[in-house]
């Protein structure tokens, strides 16, 4: 399939002002934090200081008689009046309340909560709680509580094993036995997140004279308000999430579920007052069951001589820490993938999820595919080191051609569109690769390690979640739709409205965007609001890279409908059939006659005021809604297990360069560049900086963050000196180029691009790193490559 | 807990106030003098999310006492914008070169630019990342952030010759 051009549009694709930028540029933003109602009391949360502990009393005695405290909550409290909070894979017996019940299970967990009228009278009251503990024996390393006679971290569970699955997609077993040779390796991705510099807060007030739970909150999740009332015990239609509040920043992380049943049973226990969870720093890193993915892969692969890989085995073990909750689908997720951009044959996938004494794992941005990727690209290069052939050279001979597609990946998933080697060549044009390959090897005769990077790697985007139901049958859900409504007036005046909050991914400009394309009104005066959670619109959040098609696409079926409505209204009133009719800017008119014309504003005029001129029985108004499904959406998975999980396939060919200290280890990131296709792009602006935005994300995962736990279970990063996030000076001047292959499943071609700066960034960094220790016949699988691991492994310090 | 009386000018505006020993100036201008502009990050001075100005220098207002602001000058995100509230120069550039994303950062990272652009018209990239290396952006990976302030300084110094 040749690359299609890009249309000739009027606002997609062109650089315009993203319209979310001016209230946060003037300080106008509406973040949590200042959300205010009159009365609002604080709360504070105790933590655990034990990793494992019996819980044996609390004493709230004397916080209580402090002036100013309202409340103290237990656990056994809130186990007595709600129900425990959701896990994707049922785990009855795995009980997780927003409060520590009988036992802790990991250190920092929240074991009392305090409501004052300031967070600083809360605070001084947790220090007024006595709690005796029994401590008990710990279990931190996944690999160690797999193992029988480990301590559990539900008891009750009678294992540390969560999850475990086992899935073979073709023939695995005669693709080894046929193969001219095969390796084998052990990686290693590090426990980190996106770490929002907002963390996560919640607001709540019962309304008790409409039955109505309302709920402001930092929140990017998808049934939310399903999971609150589920957990208060309450019909879902007495939660209303307050969908406009400005989020500062989430990638996935924001799900404080039990922050908000939390403070939603105070509210409705203090007969409704407004409550007020804000954590802070200490409490985000260490106990806001928001830590990523925490995995180690175990991969075979079979290849020829020539370099072509024909199969892979993968066991990936990941540490979900003590609550579950949606964690485990981070395995499942990265099936839509897990063959990457290339023709291998057969995959057997073995994903098996374990319990430590850590805080829990959320979904962090990819949903587990930057690992998956980062181990997938590992294999490649290994491959290509064990064959001494070129690294560009083996992904040119197993990267999907552009005539192949739709190609169907082993797992039963279609990727919809690409050309993979022209975004690979685009990348080696902009790094100029050449040149790169001098400039490596003169810095190398001066003593400096030096390495390029290459990686090439998919983003699937626009999920439909049938990784669910593969790893849960119950979870028979095989849509995961996304509505717009969009509202006309009398004068001609756009407003759409989306379901969720926003976090930076700039879903104001895209609505008005497509709105503005599809009826050919300026975009920046259409209004884009959020409707709350009452106010009837699906939606499952802008979660899985899916907002650019499925809110996207929900705008244009929207405007699409009122579109027909308006050519239903100007074929009565101009007398002529609509095939005969053209739009132009928001007038319709008569293509033999073009002055026998209607107006956008007599148009929309007629549609809300002069019935009678509307067509017999039409409506009156101008408003319509579109729910989207996710497309090819709604198949169930076959007896092999393979089914279509995402439907459209961004692609990025990554080519960072480094240098490292030979005698620090310290590496820097001298140069990175990236080639990108995520289809036809609505904001250019938005886009890039989606796609730089997660290379610096990817490069933190892999050269500097990481949430520590002692041996003893104690957790090591509470502060923004121990988890290190990178600054502007570990971060190069990201130089892109983007290509555009269009999905033929959307709207307008757009894929979704969210994810795939931090899919390919770890996987290319790592990858930089072996090629500048690979003159000392050294090689490093483990992510963070952080300083001193590197130091260590110069110096033969690491095993 | 005894209160102290306070007098700050934030913005060029005279405040009589008072707060605790212990309140934090970045809890003054949030929450007493309602300038919420200003974020709290990680309360312990490493992402400068609460960065604001005092006597011409990028200040974290989490680690200055509400009662060390006695007398002093305080410039906040909401005092950069031109008199008829519109954004200013260096405001509408992190528009222009879409220097943010989520908006939770910016307005520390405009504080931080801003003082830089007083001193130095005309910054090299070193200046910049000098300027905002104490600031910690999750979204935008930095280069729209120094694309804007670049794009700030040519305005401004267009607009002053």
């Amino acid at each position: 399939m040749s690359t299609p051009q890009r249309k000739n549009y009027h606002y997609i694709a062109r650089k315009r002002r993203v319209v979310e930028d001016k209230r946060f540029v003037t300080g106008q933003g509406n973040f949590i934090q200042d959300q205010d109602l009159p009365g609002t009391l604080h709360v504070a949360v105790l933590p655990s200081p034990y990793p494992r502990a019996k819980i044996i009393s609390i004493n709230t005695e004397a916080a209580m008689s402090l002036a100013g405290v309202t409340a103290v909550v237990t656990g056994d409290e809130l186990a007595e009046h709600t129900s425990p909070l959701y896990h994707g894979i049922p785990l009855p017996e795995c009980k997780w309340y927003p409060l520590a019940h009988e036992m802790t299970r990991y250190a920092g967990e929240w074991v009392a909560a305090v409501v004052a009228e300031s967070i600083y009278i809360a605070e001084d009251a947790l220090d007024l709680i006595e709690v005796e503990y029994e401590a008990l024996p710990v279990v931190v390393d996944p690999e160690e509580a797999m193992k029988p006679g480990a301590p559990l971290v539900h008891p009750g569970h009678g294992s540390n094993i969560i999850y475990e699955g086992d899935f073979v997609w073709g023939p695995v077993a005669d693709d080894f036995e046929a193969a001219d040779d095969t390796l084998s390796f052990r990686a290693r991705w590090g426990r980190s997140s996106t770490v929002p510099i907002e963390t996560f807060g919640v607001l709540a007030k019962w309304q008790k004279g409409t039955d109505i739970l309302d709920v402001w909150a930092s929140i990017q999740m998808p049934n939310y308000q399903e999971q609150i009332a589920a957990a208060l015990r309450i019909p879902i239609n007495e939660v209303r999430v307050n969908q406009d509040v400005d989020v500062g920043g989430s990638y996935g992380v924001k799900r404080g579920i039990k922050h908000t049943v939390l403070v939603g049973y105070i509210s409705r226990k203090l007969g409704g007052a407004p409550i007020k969870l804000i954590e802070d720093r200490l409490v985000n890193l260490a106990s806001g069951d928001a830590h990523g993915p925490d995995r180690i892969f175990y991969t075979d692969v079979a290849f020829s001589r020539e370099g072509v890989i024909k199969s892979l085995k993968i066991r990936a073990i990941d540490d979900c820490g003590a609550y579950p909750g949606r964690g485990p689908f981070q395995l499942g997720k990265p099936i839509a993938a897990i063959v990457g951009p290339y023709k291998i044959n057969s995959v057997q996938y073995m994903p098996c999820s374990v319990a430590t004494n850590k805080t829990g794992q959320v979904p962090v941005r990819g949903m587990g595919q930057s690992p998956t990727n980062f181990m997938i690209e590992t294999a490649v290069d290994k491959v290509a080191s064990h064959l001494n052939m070129d690294r560009l050279e083996i992904r040119r001979r197993n990267l999907i051609r552009s005539d192949e597609f739709p190609y169907l990946n082993p797992s039963g998933t279609k990727y919809d569109s690409g050309d993979y080697e022209t975004v690979l060549g685009k990348a080696t044009e902009l790094a100029t690769y050449e040149d790169l390959l001098k400039r490596r090897d003169d810095l190398r005769s001066t003593g400096m390690l030096a390495g390029i990077g290459i990686a090439t790697c998919l983003e699937p985007s626009g999920g439909n979640n049938m990784f669910e139901y593969m790893f849960n049958p119950k979870a028979e859900i095989s849509t995961y739709m996304e509505g717009c409504q969009v509202r006309v007036d009398a004068t001609g005046n756009i407003v759409g409205t989306m379901g969720t909050t926003t976090s930076g991914q700039g879903h104001e400009t895209l609505v008005s965007t497509i709105l503005g394309e599809e009826f050919q009104r300026e975009p920046d005066d259409i209004r884009v609001i959020h409707a709350d959670s009452l106010a009837g619109l699906p939606t499952r959040s802008p979660i899985a890279s899916r907002m650019a098609i499925m809110l996207g696409g929900a705008a244009a079926g929207a405007a699409q409908k009122i579109k027909s409505k308006l050519f239903q209204i100007a074929s009565h009133n101009l007398g002529k059939p609509i095939d005969g009719l053209e739009y132009s800017e928001g007038m319709i008119f008569d293509r033999s006659n073009p002055t026998n014309s209607l107006g956008w504003e007599e148009l929309c005029n007629i549609a809300h005021r002069q019935y009678h001129k509307m067509p017999k029985g039409m409506e009156p108004g101008l408003q319509a809604m579109h729910v989207m499904q996710v497309p090819l959406g709604g198949q169930m998975p076959d007896e092999q297990n393979r089914v279509q999980l995402y439907p459209c396939f961004s692609f990025q060919a990554h080519i960072p360069f480094v240098e490292i200290d030979p005698d620090t280890g310290k590496v820097n990131v001298l140069d990175y560049f990236i080639a990108h296709d995520c289809g036809t792009v609505i904001n250019p602006d938005i886009v890039r900086g989606m796609i730089i935005g997660g290379v610096a994300q990817g490069i933190g995962a892999a050269l500097y963050e990481k949430f520590e736990y002692g041996p003893d279970g104690q957790f090591l990063s509470g502060t923004f000196v121990d988890y290190v996030m990178p600054s502007v000076y570990e971060i190069p001047y990201v130089k892109d180029i983007e290509h555009c292959t269009p999905s033929p499943l959307t709207s307008h071609g757009q894929k979704g691009s969210g994810e795939g700066g931090y899919l390919g960034a770890p996987a290319a960094i790592a990858s930089a790193v072996n090629d500048a220790l690979a003159p000392r016949g050294l090689s490093l699988h483990e992510l963070p490559m952080r300083m001193h691991d590197i130091e260590e492994l110069l110096n033969g310090e690491k095993p | 807990m005894e209160s102290h009386n306070i007098n700050v000018s934030v913005n060029g505006v005279d405040y009589k106030t008072s707060a605790d020993p212990r309140m934090t100036l970045l809890d003054l201008l949030r929450q007493t003098l309602k300038f919420t502009g200003t974020h709290v990050g990680c309360e312990h001075g490493v992402c400068g999310a609460c960065t604001v100005i005092i006597g011409g220098e990028a200040v974290r207002s989490c680690l200055v006492l509400a009662v060390q602001a006695e007398g002093l000058e305080v410039q906040t995100v909401e005092g950069l914008g031109h008199e008829d509230g519109s954004p200013g120069i260096l405001q509408d550039a992190f528009r222009d070169a879409h220097g943010l994303q989520c908006g939770y950062c910016t307005p520390g990272m405009l504080m931080a630019a801003h003082a830089l652009l007083q001193v130095t018209p005309n910054p090299t990239d070193e200046d910049i990342r000098e300027a905002i290396g104490g600031n910690i952006c999750r979204c935008t990976g930095y280069t729209q952030i120094i694309d804007s302030i670049r794009l700030a300084a040519e305005r401004l110094q267009e607009a002053s010759s």
